[in-house]
């Protein structure tokens, strides 16, 4: 047809003008309400004592080294916390996937145990595990006289029952067909477990595992009631000493630069896992 | 009455889920080398029948052998029994997570003990004599359907089973697609393979089974010679069965 590319080149202007008026939209919008909440702030009566006792680069500067040192406490923390609940998290989860008639008490105990640490809040689980187990008078010296043990004990349990029904929602989402084709290839069960349904699970929930350890960076922080001078205990000292908050805003960044990225992660597997589900079988 | 064993003999076999009776006395036996196609209506029981063959369905009465052994005794350990049989699923159920060559390595590795370098070259081999060479690699989602029911096949194939039970093979694929899996499953029958094959394909059970089974709700309506039950099918049941596959175009 002749009349065709001009219509398509009409229809592209067409759609590039939308597109630019779009972004100039996005553009004066972003201005009028990040501008508006700024003024906002600034302008409020007590905006130079918040500048002050917040926001202060001296006091920044004079605590950062001592934050960051304790920040390294809550990363060192995570990594080891997050690598135990990876393991144990599994763990339970099979046992409560099973059906093995023998295996009841275990898996009554994992059912109890998942429904205990979900149902109470983390801090509560940190005080119990940091002052209940020393009261015992039975645990050895070495776990009682560094509260971080005890702290990242406590944090193990409870997100191991978290990321137990992550792992468990996985195990439940692969189709009974892939138990039957592995099975009927001459595997056991324990074999299909192992080859067909645990890699299967475990790659679809990469996405929520994510999300779960986003949240254990974040909670590590609640070891400091237990004594420990990780990131935030380090700020509270800091901030105690000479009136000024700055340094929980430092503890903040720091938290910050590592679950943002995270969190871009996260996006990212998201998006890739709908890319997988979304792709047609080529015929 | 032959004086070999059968390879596979099912005997009596029922099977019920909940009120709903499934199988209501099966009775087949399938010699060395033979086909047995099993046709019927959806929900006439040749599915459930061949998942009872492979344990992958607990019977509720009745026996089935394996090269005469009873193989449906509880104490009879399911694993080594599948490990004799090989089973082909209607939608393939390959494992999307492994490659062509992983599908089909898995089971010798892990259940027959194979050292991988030997069960790789069998693969290998195996998947080029069915026109599969150069997709080693590939994950299933990479293939056609045609060329995935192959691969079921193959790895059907590599654990070197006694008999082979193909579940509707060809039922989930597009028309242009059906030739390649019957040829090849063809070639097998040519090679000797025990098979028994679930079908809605008619021209092709009458091409290759040795014996045709009708299935009419969990009963061996009729059996005989293909020929036979293809042109003069003895019970109402059957005939009816044929006229309506005729109207839909599939003899």
């Amino acid at each position: 047809m002749d009349i065709a590319p001009d219509r398509r080149a009409a229809r592209e202007a067409a759609r590039r003008r939308h597109a630019r008026r779009g972004s100039v939209v996005a553009a004066v919008s972003s201005v009028v309400v990040l501008g508006g909440l700024a003024m906002l702030i600034v302008s409020s009566p007590g905006w130079e004592d918040v500048q002050r006792t917040f926001f202060s680069w001296e006091v920044f500067r004079d605590s950062f080294p001592d934050v960051l040192a304790g920040f390294w406490l809550d990363v060192k923390l995570f990594l080891v916390v997050e690598a135990v609940v990876l393991v144990l998290a599994l763990g339970v989860a099979l046992v409560r996937s099973t059906r093995a008639p023998a295996l009841f008490p275990v898996r009554l105990m994992a059912t109890v145990f998942t429904d205990v640490m979900r149902g109470v809040p983390v801090i509560l689980v940190v005080y119990l595990i940091g002052f209940g187990v020393p009261a015992l008078g039975i645990a050895p010296d070495w776990l009682v006289q560094d509260p971080i043990y005890l702290g990242g004990i406590a944090l193990a349990l409870c997100y191991t029952a978290y990321v137990a029904e992550v792992y468990r929602a996985g195990l439940d989402s692969v189709h009974p067909s892939q138990r039957a084709a592995a099975l009927a290839v001459g595997l056991s069960e324990t074999q299909a477990m192992r080859h067909v349904i645990v890699p299967q699970a475990v790659r679809r929930v990469v996405p929520p595992l994510l999300n779960d350890f986003i949240s254990l960076q974040k909670d590590v922080a609640l070891v400091a009631i237990l004594g420990p001078q990780e990131a935030f205990r380090v700020a509270q000292i800091s901030a105690a000493s000479d009136f000024n908050f700055t340094p929980f805003l430092a503890a903040a960044m720091l938290y910050l630069m590592v679950t943002v990225p995270l969190a871009r992660i996260v996006d990212r597997q998201q998006a890739k896992a709908r890319r997988r589900q979304g792709h047609v079988v080529a015929t | 009455m032959s004086a070999t064993v059968p390879v596979l003999e099912v005997r009596g076999v029922t099977k019920s889920y909940g009120d709903r009776a499934v199988l209501r006395g099966i009775d087949l036996e399938v010699g060395e080398h033979c086909a047995v196609a099993l046709i019927g209506a959806s929900g006439s029981g040749k599915s459930t029948l061949l998942r009872c063959i492979d344990l992958l369905e607990e019977i509720d009465d009745g026996d089935v052998f394996l090269d005469g052994e009873v193989i449906t005794d509880p104490s009879c350990p399911a694993v080594g029994v599948r490990r004799r049989l090989g089973l082909v699923f209607q939608a393939f159920n390959l494992f999307p997570h492994l490659t062509v060559l992983q599908n089909v390595v898995l089971a010798p590795m892990r259940s027959h003990g194979v050292p991988r370098a030997e069960a790789e070259a069998s693969a290998r081999e195996l998947l080029g004599r069915f026109g599969l060479e150069g997709r080693e690699g590939d994950y299933p989602d990479r293939l056609s359907g045609g060329q995935q029911q192959r691969v079921a096949i193959v790895r059907a194939l590599a654990t070197r089973p006694r008999a082979l039970l193909l579940d509707e093979v060809t039922s989930a694929l597009d028309p242009e697609l059906v030739g390649e899996v019957l040829s090849l499953v063809r070639g097998l029958k040519e090679q000797g393979m025990t098979m028994v094959i679930a079908t809605h394909e008619m021209a092709f059970a009458r091409e290759v089974a040795d014996e045709v089974c009708f299935l009419h709700e969990g009963r061996v309506l009729e059996r005989g010679d293909p020929a036979r039950i293809f042109s003069a099918p003895e019970q109402p049941e059957t005939r009816q069965f044929l006229r309506r596959v005729v109207e839909t175009g599939r003899l």
